[in-house]
This record gives C-alpha cells, structure tokens and sequence, in this order.
C-alpha cells in the first residue's frame, strides 16, 4: 500500500527526527557505518510498507529501533553463527529474544557520540566528512546535500559513497572514546560543524534554501553535541559563536540584495533569541575554563558586537585584548588583519597602521584584498588621502566581487577628493 | 525554519492546580529528548490566567482586567519555539508534546524571519 501525499510527509518527517539515533544504535550493534545505513533503508521501507495499513504508531520511535534491532540481529546471525556475537545483543543461538524496552533509552547519547567520531574520523577529508554528518546526524537527503553544495546529485552520492568505503577500508569501528581519545578526536568534529555552517553563511540571498539552511544544520549539530558534551569548553565556544553571527544574517543583505557592513546594520533586526543563547553558551564555556579556546575567543569577538546597542557603543578595546590572545592561540595571517582593525578602532588610526603595515610583507596576505582594504581605511582617518587612495585602487584590483570591487573605488574617489582640499591634503 | 508551538490550557491549570510527580516527568524527559535533538530554540509554561492581565483596545479607549478572562480552552499554557527543517517535523514534536502534557490543543505557528 503506497502512503498519501500527507502521510509520507509525516513519515518522511518522523524519520528525519528519528534516524540519527537508528543508525547510531545500528551502528554499536554491528560495528560498521556503511551495514548500519543499509539497514537503516530496510527499517524505513519497512516503516512506509507498514504505517499505511496499521496507521502510525503511538511511539514511532521505539517501533523504529525495535524494527531496527530485529534487522541488525537477523544480519548478524546470517553473518555469524558465532554465539560470542550473539551473545552481545543479548540473544540465545536457539531463539531470538528481543527485550524491546532494554537498551531504548539509555546509551542513546553514547550511540550518538560514537557515530559522531566515526562521521567525523580525520581519516576523511573535510568534505567527506561534512557530507558523512549531515547525510547520518542531519538526515538529508543526497540531493539535498548536492543542492546545499552546488553540486551534482551523482557528485554528492559518489562522495558519501567513497567515505564509507574509507572508513571499511580504514577498519574504523563503532566505539565510544575515553576521555583522552575524545580530547584528541573532539578538534576534527568541531572543524567539520563550522566548515558546514561557513558554507551556509556564504550563501548568498539569490541561492538555494538548502545552502542557508546549511546553518541551521551546524547550529542543530553543534546543540547536539553540547547536549552530549556539557563539560567541553570548545563545544560550548563554538554555539556561541554558531548563534552570535547567526543572530546578524537578517541584518546583512539590503532589500535590493547589497551584502550591508556589520557597523552599518539596522542592529534592530538582530535576533534576540540567538544572541541570549549566545551569550549563554559563551558563559558556559567561559565557567567550564575555556575563555582561551580559539571558538571562544572568537564568540567573545561576537559578543562585544551583540552587546553594543549602537555601533558607538562597540567596546572597541575587548575586542582588540581578544584578537591579541586569538593571535597567539590561533594565529592566522587573517586574525592579525582583524587585529589591526580593532587596535585602529580602540587606538587610533596609527596604533592600526603600526601593525597593518607590517602585514605588507607577509607572503600569504599578497593578493587578500582586504588588507589594502584595511590600510587604506586607516590611512584615510590618520588623514594620508592619497596613499588612501592607492590601498583602495589596490583593494579594487585585487578583489573578485563586483560590488566590493565598486565600493573601493568609490573610496578611492572619496579619498582623492579629500586630497584635494587644502586643510586635510597631505 | 522556526515555528513555534502554542499549548492550550485546561481546568486544572487555571485553578493553578500544580502538575503531578508523573506529569513534571514526562515533561522533563521529553523536554531532555527535544534539546538533544538540537531544535529546542526556547521553551515557557505560563501561569493561570489569574497571575496575569487582558488588555483591549477600543478606539481611543483601553480597557486593562485582571485575570482570570476567559475559558480555560481559549488561553494558551505555553509555548515552545523550534528550528526545524519542515511543517510536518514541527508537527511530530507537537504531537510528542501533547502526549507528555496532556494538551487537547496545540497551535504550530510559523515564525516570521
């Protein structure tokens, strides 16, 4: 019997709720991520071929892992007459006996935690991993993740394809990591939340839903994992910082789709709620010690932002103390950039100069259009126009958007302008 | 996509009869559930009407009366706001919540972004 319209929807919707913890129980029972998946598809068929007829259960949840439970116990029997495997889902060789309630409620936490790791295992490259989490923790779809990532659907298939051949080939194993293994494996399935929630942050208004929805996803993740993980300052530094620039994306595209400067938005479009939460996860991490951690440190930089009801009222010399310890935790030719801006705001123009000018010589920053960007900024307020008006040439020359590239030039013109003027020509 | 949910009140909690041990446990393990599924954006009972005030607008006049003003029926127990990918996830954490608070009613509202 094929569902309607209405109740695949439903059931399409109950699986996404439910199939993270699925494949994670599945996982712990037969070991291997790429088995799990499979058996994961035969529960929902079973579920689609099922629900029709019977209705929808009560707790379609625990129908789920029983059904699920049964299919792992069927495999592993056909896979090994061994009773030592039997005997670890609880199951005499004669008859199978499933204790539904058991095992449904504790240790799903640990089911997730341990496909999380393996979702996340550095075995993978980057995309592979992002893909791996958000087709097992996010449950979408292959086409959903293609449209997300502006790729082919074949593209996207082929990828989670290859990831779980990686992880068989790699042996990488359901287990749950001690404490020093979690330390050591924790940095990976951080990177892979932020680099998913930076791809949705770069979708701009004209994309696909999916590509913004991608932030969503992270933020989701990332409260998966503080659920899992209350004691992990980084965790917790990283919501905060997921939420803190989550809380401005209303704020920064004009009604005619202009990308507006974070000093320069209507800050009464932020989101409130996600700045409370912010805030909140940022004092969690900092009470659990971990005011250091480079995500706190940058959610700390969000913060002073959130904070500030007015552009004036930024506290300018927070900001710049915090890029100075991200610049010796963390450090990255970017950061020091950011660095200057916030010394240029809390100091003057020269205390930013001192250090962007440094920045010249530093190989990585040659074609990073925003450091001419920056210089010529600083420039223009220490009142030097005309060498403010070759950094924004430089910054037009240098940067591969249109509107950016429009924007330096007409500073450039500005700067110019205020060259000419006998009080301020230098 | 946010939505945010609207229960409905009954009797027993605008007499502000308080929640029973089992009622208070139900709740709270649904509520664990929904957090670590990462969609629980905020989450409020709200008191018997009786705690709190109605507001109308007629014209230039404003009228304010002290709770309690209306059936039970009519007035909302609490709300939950949820970031969720779908209408019909919204709807299959509202069906959830009503089980573990008795609600006969819930309104799922889309949230204006």
């Amino acid at each position: 019997m094929i569902p309607d319209a209405g109740l695949r929807r439903s059931i399409d919707a109950i699986w996404r709720i439910e199939s993270p913890k699925v494949v994670a129980r599945l996982t712990r029972l037969v070991g291997d991520v790429g088995t799990a998946e499979d058996l994961a598809q035969d529960t929902f068929l079973a579920a689609l071929r099922r629900w029709p007829q019977s209705g929808v259960p009560d707790n379609p949840g625990a129908w789920l892992m029983a059904t699920a439970r049964h299919l792992a116990i069927d495999h592993l029997r056909r896979r090994d007459r061994g009773a030592a495997k039997l005997a670890q889902v609880g199951v005499s060789p004669d008859r199978v006996e499933v204790d539904f309630d058991a095992d449904l409620d504790d240790d799903v936490g640990d089911d997730l935690l341990g496909l999380i790791f393996i979702a996340c295992h550095p075995v993978l490259s980057p995309e592979a991993r992002a893909a791996l989490t958000l087709r097992l923790l996010g449950g979408l779809r292959t086409d959903e993740i293609a449209r997300a990532y502006l790729i082919s659907e074949a593209t996207a298939a082929q990828r989670i394809v290859r990831a779980k051949r990686t992880l068989a080939a790699t042996q990488v194993r359901f287990e749950l990591p001690d404490a020093a293994a979690r330390r050591e494996r924790l940095p990976s399935v951080l990177e892979v939340v932020y680099l998913i929630y930076n791809e949705g942050y770069a979708a701009s208004s004209g994309d696909d839903w999916m590509r913004a929805e991608l932030c969503h996803e992270a933020m989701r993740l990332g409260r998966v994992l503080a659920s899992l993980l209350p004691d992990e300052p980084e965790v917790h530094g990283l919501l905060a910082l997921m939420e803190l620039q989550a809380s401005r994306l209303r704020a920064r595209t004009a009604s005619d789709g202009t990308p507006v400067l974070l000093l320069d938005q209507d800050r009464g479009r932020w989101d409130q709620l996600l700045i409370r939460r912010g805030l909140a996860a940022l004092e969690r991490a900092e009470e659990l010690g971990g005011s250091l951690g480079p995500y706190a440190l940058q959610a700390g930089i969000a913060a002073c932002h959130a904070r500030a009801t007015t552009a004036e009222a930024t506290d300018w010399g927070r900001i710049a103390a915090l890029y100075d310890a991200l610049s010796q935790v963390a450090p990255s030719p970017v950061v020091e950039v950011n660095r200057a801006v916030a010394l240029g705001m809390a100091f003057g123009p020269e205390a930013g100069l001192a250090l962007a000018d440094e920045l010249v010589e530093v190989p990585e920053l040659r074609s990073y259009h925003l450091l001419p960007a920056v210089r010529g900024d600083l420039l223009a307020r220490a009142g030097r126009h005309l060498e403010a008006r070759d950094e924004f040439l430089r910054a037009a020359e240098l940067t591969r958007n249109a509107r950016e590239r429009q924007v330096m030039l007409d500073r450039a013109r500005q700067a110019a302008a205020d060259a000419e003027r006998p009080d301020t020509s230098r | 996509m946010k939505y945010m949910l609207m229960h409905y009140s009954n009797e027993a909690n605008e007499a502000d009869v308080p929640p029973t041990p089992e009622q208070i446990a139900a709740v709270s393990q649904l509520m664990g559930e929904v957090a670590q599924s990462g969609v629980l954006l905020a989450a409020e009972g709200v008191r018997a009407s009786s705690y709190g005030a109605r507001l109308t607008v007629d014209g230039e006049k404003v009228t304010v009366k002290d709770g309690p003003f209306a059936e039970a029926k009519e007035l909302i127990a609490g709300f939950a706001i949820l970031d969720v990918k779908s209408k019909e996830e919204a709807i299959e954490h509202a069906k959830r919540f009503a089980a573990a608070v008795g609600a006969t009613q819930i309104d799922i509202r889309l949230v204006a972004e």
